[in-house]
């Protein structure tokens, strides 16, 4: 439990969803809200940097973490709506700027207050949604950043099994990697196929209705394969079907 | 050994195309992976053992010089001899020196990615020797004529139905059938008097024991037993990253070895060699040499790659890699494969010939779950990323697009407006909600549909809202 009942929160969008898909930052904020959290989205953050930073251009990647931390710093909490970039802000930033005298501190400190939003939600802020329905069935595929850098396992979980009416089933698999991995999936895209093909197919033998995950990258990734398969499984972030926007349109489908 | 000529991507299509190596793949990595998860499960003290195995291997490669020097005095006081090669070169003139000297004609070897790695079974044909490996798994790949695909299951490419047709072409007399009983006694037959003329057995190491100068060899067939007692001479080749300092050191990561690679909780055979035949003693070679290999290695201990020194060769991270398990060990074009090759082939073979290697991979991080002395493999492949990139090794195209991206995402209102053309231009290129062909997204679209994105992006959307709400209040 955090120290104070509305905490002022920061909300980081990520590049991805800004540009793909709002929906997943406007859920973001009505969660954090009715959590009892002040939201503000700061003007000056861009993206995270972790294109540069996992291309290996360190220079880029640490203009971008300098930028993203001024941007944020000043909120009780940073919360990101994806695994990887909050990973990124977390682990990546204070070894970014490790030997930057100026900046070491303020990355660490910024790492310590930055949460992922489905850990910030069940973790900091003990929330669980309230009087949400939806008669469907759903799969979860554990995003690798979250999952591993983060530690984000149980929560989504505990969160999603709060909605009346919705049934979780197992994904073979669930663990593995999507194929997605950023750059990768273009610049190796033959494997990164390969790999997505597999995950599709786990997902299609679930039978379920809605595959749900928490990092937008991914879920464009597979959707985006399970479209091409002519499969008709849609596809959400975790935290739309929390806020309960599974009604609306899924990734792909348009109003 | 240097990586194949062909490109990484050009082996990977090969690959890729192969079903027959996806079905051989499955088989084995999806069992490793089984058995892997009950040993696990089976030894409560797994995790502790763990940060233990990484203790022992921290110490060792932050006194390297002092347990090498103890290893040496150990061994040579036991009676072997001692060589120290500094590169793949040098170990190959050691051994075929020996060789030589001992007039051999026949050397049998077991399995050891060590003499993959510098070169041997080359250099002991050119040295006009017959060499017989007499691992299983090798034996196959011998007689096939290739190279290991993976550093604990060598012939894991073939299916055993490719196997059976390889023995029916190649065993005198051919197998009588093609079960894998009938197949392992078709190969004990053909190896058995190789066994017994052979001149010279040659092993690789599992540890070196630096408190008694032993060697350890772990085996599930008897096959290293068979290599290092019957012959005159017996050669050991081993990275110097191999030292414990003590046999009781050797059994803490022993028990992290065997349930990483298979699953088992110690492997049939683990065998402990130390010095020559003694006076009184029954069998045992008259000679025995031992090759401590630098080739690298000790430019890694002052690097960004120390923590890969601890690695043990246990292949987990390979049998529970995305990549490879779509791609395989031949593939990666070096001595090691997987996730441990991506980051040791660089070092080994250089950054220019093997760039593709730290970059595909999706740092999903499984790899280091797995690792039973916790290597930060991603961390690893991250840092080999930026060494391509500072020195200037990626595509010129790729540089030129970071390089943009990052010009704009560093000026937050030049970038709300490049968004914002973005993403309306995104939506001309499709249709219902999908874009099926992205001119320069090809890498995307060739395989999967894109979602067309919104009309507007969040930050657009975000401040419209707000603008509403402050002229509402």
């Amino acid at each position: 439990m955090s120290g104070q009942p509305h905490p002022r929160v920061a909300l980081f969008v990520t590049c991805l969803i800004d540009a793909m898909r709002p929906g997943i930052g406007f859920a973001a904020i009505q969660l954090l809200e009715e959590a009892g959290c002040r939201v503000e989205v700061p003007q000056r953050q861009t993206c995270c940097g972790q294109p540069a930073l996992n291309s290996g251009d360190d220079r880029d990647a640490a203009h971008l973490a300098r930028q993203t931390i001024a941007a944020c710093e000043g909120f009780d909490y940073v919360v990101v709506p994806s695994g990887s970039c909050a990973a990124t802000i977390v682990h990546g930033y204070p070894d970014l700027l490790a030997d930057d005298p100026a900046w070491a501190t303020r990355s660490t400190a910024m790492a310590a207050k930055t949460h992922e939003i489905t850990s910030f939600l069940v973790d900091i802020m003990n929330f669980r949604p309230q009087g949400r329905r939806l008669d469907a069935t759903a799969t979860y595929h554990d995003s690798c950043s979250g999952l591993r850098e983060l530690g984000v396992s149980a929560q989504p979980r505990v969160l999603l099994s709060q909605i009346e009416g919705l049934e979780m089933r197992g994904l073979e698999g669930n663990d593995v990697c999507c194929g997605f991995g950023g750059t990768f999936c273009v610049k190796y895209s033959e494997i990164s196929n390969t790999i997505v093909t597999e995950k599709a197919e786990a997902i299609e033998r679930t039978g379920a209705d809605l595959l749900l995950a928490g990092d937008l990258g991914c879920l464009m990734n597979m959707a985006g394969k399970l479209n091409r398969r002519g499969t008709k499984t849609r596809c959400f972030h975790t935290i739309e079907v929390l806020a309960g926007r599974a009604n609306g349109p899924a990734i792909g489908e348009e109003d | 050994m240097t990586a194949s000529q062909t490109s990484f991507k050009t082996r990977a299509a090969a690959a890729l195309a192969d079903r027959t190596l996806k079905v051989a793949i499955d088989r084995t990595t999806a069992t490793a992976e089984r058995k892997r998860a009950a040993a696990v499960a089976a030894f409560p003290e797994f995790a502790a053992a763990r940060e233990r195995g990484e203790a022992i291997k921290n110490h060792v490669i932050a006194h390297l010089d002092h347990y090498l020097v103890m290893f040496e005095s150990n061994a040579t006081a036991a009676g072997a001899k001692v060589h120290w090669a500094a590169d793949g070169a040098e170990a190959r003139a050691i051994v075929t020196r020996i060789c030589r000297d001992a007039k051999a004609k026949l050397v049998t070897r077991s399995k050891s990615m060590l003499g993959e790695e510098i070169g041997l079974p080359h250099a002991l044909a050119n040295a006009g020797i017959e060499r017989v490996e007499t691992d299983l798994a090798e034996h196959i790949i011998q007689l096939a004529g290739e190279k290991p695909s993976h550093i604990v299951w060598p012939a894991m490419h073939r299916t055993r139905e490719q196997v059976a047709e390889l023995f029916k072409a190649s065993h005198h007399p051919p197998p009588a059938a093609a079960d894998p009983a009938t197949m392992v006694q078709s190969a004990r037959r053909e190896l058995r008097a190789k066994f017994l003329g052979a001149d010279i057995g040659i092993s690789g190491a599992n540890f070196l024991i630096a408190a008694t100068g032993a060697t350890c060899t772990v085996t599930n067939e008897g096959n290293a037993e068979l290599t290092t007692t019957p012959p005159r001479i017996h050669i050991v080749t081993a990275g110097i990253e191999k030292l414990v300092p003590s046999t009781a050191h050797a059994f803490t990561l022993l028990r992290l070895l065997v349930r990483s690679a298979t699953g088992g909780e110690l492997t049939q055979y683990t065998t402990f060699h130390c010095g020559p035949k003694r006076a009184g003693d029954a069998d045992g070679p008259e000679e025995m040499h031992i090759v401590l290999v630098d080739n690298g290695r000790t430019k890694m201990l002052a690097d960004e790659f120390r923590t890969m020194l601890r690695c043990i060769r246990c292949g987990a991270c390979m049998n529970h890699c995305v990549v490879y398990r779509q791609i395989g060990g031949h593939a990666y074009g070096g001595t090691y494969p997987g996730p441990m090759g991506s980051v040791l082939t660089p070092v080994l073979d250089g950054l220019a010939g093997a760039r593709d290697l730290p970059h595909a991979c999706t740092l999903n991080g499984r790899c280091a779950e797995v690792c039973p002395v916790g290597i930060p493999l991603p961390t690893l492949l991250r840092a080999w990323r930026s060494r391509s990139w500072r020195e200037r090794r990626e595509p010129r195209a790729l540089r030129a697009g970071i390089g943009f991206w990052a010009l704009v995402a560093r000026r937050p209102t030049l970038y709300r407006l490049v968004s914002r053309i973005g993403v309306r231009m995104l939506r001309l290129f499709g249709s219902r909600g999908w874009i099926a062909r992205l001119p320069l997204a090809r890498g995307w679209t060739r395989h999967r549909d894109l979602p067309r994105p919104a009309g507007r992006t969040f930050m657009e959307q975000y401040r419209a809202n707000q603008a509403k709400q402050g002229a509402r209040a």
